[in-house]
């Protein structure tokens, strides 16, 4: 484990940073939202992801992926936190594909993990079904009928949710166990709410009523698939981490550029102190949001074992600096940072959205305690 | 020898040699050992201990052998910490010289001045203290005006320093003082090294919120300071007191970072956790929440900028950084801990030993963010080298 990046990890956030600033800036974003796409998300570009060889970030050689691990996607999700770049990459190559990683049998991860690594498919995570994240609030039940399974159900705000060819559901089995099922979007019984939320993404709630499963929908390669559920949480956690950071990094890079550039009472306004020890101070808190992005990520890779706790950390600090850095943005360009037409105000909304996902500082500061024993 | 090699070998020498009763973390200050011309070891085992280290020259692992260390590598250094730390050996050793001035001799002093001064820190035959602030001069540190006027071989240096931790109990000084009274503020001090038994020179102990406290005032009334024992040219001083702070301000993080003071512990001693061990006030439940996440960013920032220090990645005035966050930290630390004690921290003094200390311990933590450069400093220094704001 090393916070220093190697050769290959250099070369990958090099390519990302490139890559994502040419091909899908905020500008992207804008005409997403502007044009009222109804899945809030490119699929060109999502082919073009793909081709850079990030859809298989987690998917082993064996199956068509390169096999980079957690620090390395987080080091793309960085740069897409920083591009504001609406992709499924989080739901479908880190969660989705750790999904079956971690509770596939044999032969659904040779059925799914190729077409992940290769962009042919896009994933959402139905967990959630209430507002505020619960990981362990499921009703949503699989209940045994003849060799498959009927669904039961109703999932909030799934992010992806609205363009997703395939779903990971979160249902309690009879045993009252929680398992995950793929489910295709299109089946019977299925039915996708579409939701515009404030960051211009385009979550759904999805109902199941009643909906039939084959036997081999359920995940079921796992030894304990409560186990896989909360590793599977945990991997989602740093992972939206690292793009809250890179969301967090972005906007105070833009803000110091503006205290540098802009002048009242004849002066760049970065010369008043006022404003300079709120810099500083937000430097640091950066600073320590991106040490424990890494380290939970580095865990996830080497120490799994170890990793609830560092990534339970890093998302309630990233969650709490990424905010912290775009309102204090908002609020050092003054007027021009509630206006549409300046980026700032885009990363506070991301920054909220990404927040809630997984759960949100408080959230996570509570984990934190329970892991901690007290 | 291979660090595998070497990890073997200390952990079977400490066994061998650290006495049973060095076997405890460190507790209060009465288990600290200083050294110094004036030292009393508080046992036998003490003394025994820091003998067999400096015969080892592990008081000072990395510092060369000739200077009374055992030239180790960082990575071996590492290696005996972590070993030392397995069976709780305490340091043998703890002084200013050793943290401060060593640091600052070995790489600003001559052959001679190393020789001279090194050795008797290693072997914690001399005690140092640490002569920088003035009345006039805190943040402001390089408007100080203790003077040294140049006659033949010696400067007669005359003038007022506080905050001199433990000045009373010292052997010598090591202080800033303006020698050239026609320089720019800046470049007109220079570092002496004084020896401070010398008739010109009184130390008078200063009281603190906290009760008695190791800071001291030091006079200096036409005190002898020979010219061989300045360190760097003359008014290359502050240069070498920023180097130097930089030093004290690493020692200052890592107290934060592992100082080991636990509010959740604080808790268990007054009751405030219920049968499966959570603690009862969710508000206060959530604050040591947040006080854990960020002590373990801090650990996890202090172990990065090792690794790009060791990488070659400068670290520079991103100590400031470190010095604000983790001083700030401490304090919530210290704030926290009180909280969880309730009115048990209220505690001055009592019959049982360690009665008052957490109240003692939250009232010096106040200082952190004060001494070394205040938190507002280490702002500045971040705005204007870290972050490039223009006019700072």
């Amino acid at each position: 484990m090393s916070f220093i990046l190697n050769e290959e990890e250099t070369m990958l956030r090099d390519g990302a940073q490139q890559f994502l600033a040419e091909e899908a800036p905020v500008t992207a974003l804008r005409h997403l939202r502007d044009s009222g796409d109804p899945v809030g998300f490119s699929r060109e570009l999502w082919a073009a992801m793909a081709g850079m060889g990030w859809c298989g970030i987690l998917v082993s050689e064996d199956h068509g992926g390169v096999d980079m691990g957690c620090a390395a996607a987080g080091l793309v999700l960085e740069q897409i936190g920083r591009n504001l770049t609406a992709s499924p990459f989080l739901s479908t190559a880190v969660m989705g594909a750790s999904a079956f990683k971690l509770a596939g049998t044999d032969a659904q991860k040779a059925a799914w993990l190729p077409k992940i690594a290769a962009g042919e498919t896009v994933i959402a995570l139905a967990l959630d079904e209430r507002a505020r994240h619960n990981p362990t609030h499921i009703k949503t039940r699989a209940v045994k009928d003849g060799n498959g399974f009927r669904l039961t159900g109703a999932k909030k705000h799934v992010v992806n949710g609205a363009g997703a060819d395939l779903l990971i559901v979160a249902a309690r089995t009879e045993d009252d166990r929680i398992h995950l099922f793929a489910v295709s979007p299109g089946a019977a019984g299925v039915t996708r709410t579409p939701r515009r939320t404030l960051d211009s993404h385009v979550p759904a709630d999805i109902s199941f009523d009643d909906v039939k499963l084959d036997g081999d929908a359920l995940l079921g390669g796992a030894e304990d698939s409560e186990a896989a559920y909360r590793h599977l949480l945990d991997i989602g956690r740093a992972a939206q981490a690292a793009e809250a950071l890179g969301v967090g990094q972005k906007a105070f890079d833009m803000t110091l550029d503006y205290l540098r550039e802009r002048e009242q009472f004849g002066v760049a306004i970065g010369t008043f102190q006022g404003l300079q020890h709120r810099a500083a101070h937000l430097y640091g808190e950066l600073e320590l949001a991106r040490s424990l992005v890494r380290r939970a990520l580095t865990t996830l890779d080497t120490q799994p074992s170890q990793a609830p706790l560092w990534c339970a950390a890093a998302k309630a600090k990233a969650t709490a600096v990424s905010r912290l850095s775009t309102s204090e943005g908002i609020q050092m360009f003054g007027g021009v940072g509630m206006t549409d037409e300046y980026d700032i105000g885009l990363y506070y909304k991301r920054a909220q959205a990404a927040g809630e996902f997984l759960g949100d500082d408080a959230f996570n500061a509570g984990e934190v305690a329970r892991l901690s024993g007290y | 020898m291979s660090l595998d090699a070497f990890r073997t070998e200390t952990r079977a020498w400490l066994e061998a040699n650290c006495p049973a009763s060095m076997r405890h973390p460190i507790a209060s200050e009465a288990d600290i050992c200083w050294g110094g011309r004036r030292w009393t070891f508080a046992s036998e085992d003490q003394k025994l201990w820091l003998e067999r280290m400096v015969e080892k020259g592990w008081t000072v692992p990395t510092w060369p052998k000739e200077y009374g260390g055992a030239g180790l590598s960082k990575e071996e250094a590492f290696v005996l910490k972590e070993e030392m730390k397995a069976i709780k050996a305490r340091s043998p050793l703890d002084s200013f010289g050793i943290w401060m001035l060593g640091p600052a001799l070995l790489k600003y002093g001559t052959h001679e001045q190393k020789l001279e001064h090194l050795p008797p820190i290693a072997r914690g035959e001399i005690r140092w203290c640490q002569g920088y602030s003035e009345p006039g001069a805190g943040s402001d540190l390089a408007s100080l005006r203790t003077r040294g006027v140049l006659q033949g071989d010696h400067y007669t240096v005359t003038g007022q320093k506080v905050w001199t931790s433990y000045a009373d109990q010292s052997d010598w000084i090591f202080a800033l003082v303006r020698t050239e009274a026609d320089a720019p503020k800046h470049l007109g001090i220079s570092f002496l090294l004084i020896d401070m038994d010398q008739p010109g020179v009184t130390t008078k102990p200063i009281k603190l919120i906290s009760g008695k406290s190791p800071f001291c005032e030091t006079f200096l009334d036409d005190a002898r300071a020979l010219v061989a024992n300045r360190l760097g040219k003359a008014g290359q001083g502050w240069e070498i007191a920023k180097y130097l702070l930089s030093h004290e301000r690493a020692g200052i993080v890592s107290e934060a970072a592992f100082g080991g003071l636990n509010p959740v512990t604080a808790a268990y001693q007054s009751g405030e956790v219920d049968e499966t061990g959570r603690l009862t006030d969710p508000i206060l439940r959530g604050d040591v929440a947040r006080l854990t996440i960020d002590g373990l960013a801090f650990e996890a920032t202090l172990r990065r900028t090792k690794e790009e220090g060791d990488h070659g990645e400068g670290v520079g005035a991103r100590a400031s950084m470190l010095k604000y966050v983790g001083t700030e930290l401490n304090k919530r630390r210290h704030a926290l801990n009180m909280a969880a004690l309730g009115t048990d921290g209220l505690l001055w003094e009592g019959d049982k030993p360690g009665d008052g200390d957490p109240a003692k311990a939250w009232l010096r933590s106040r200082a952190n963010s004060i001494e070394g450069g205040t938190s507002e400093v280490q702002l500045n220094i971040v705005a204007k080298r870290v972050l490039n704001l223009p006019g700072a």
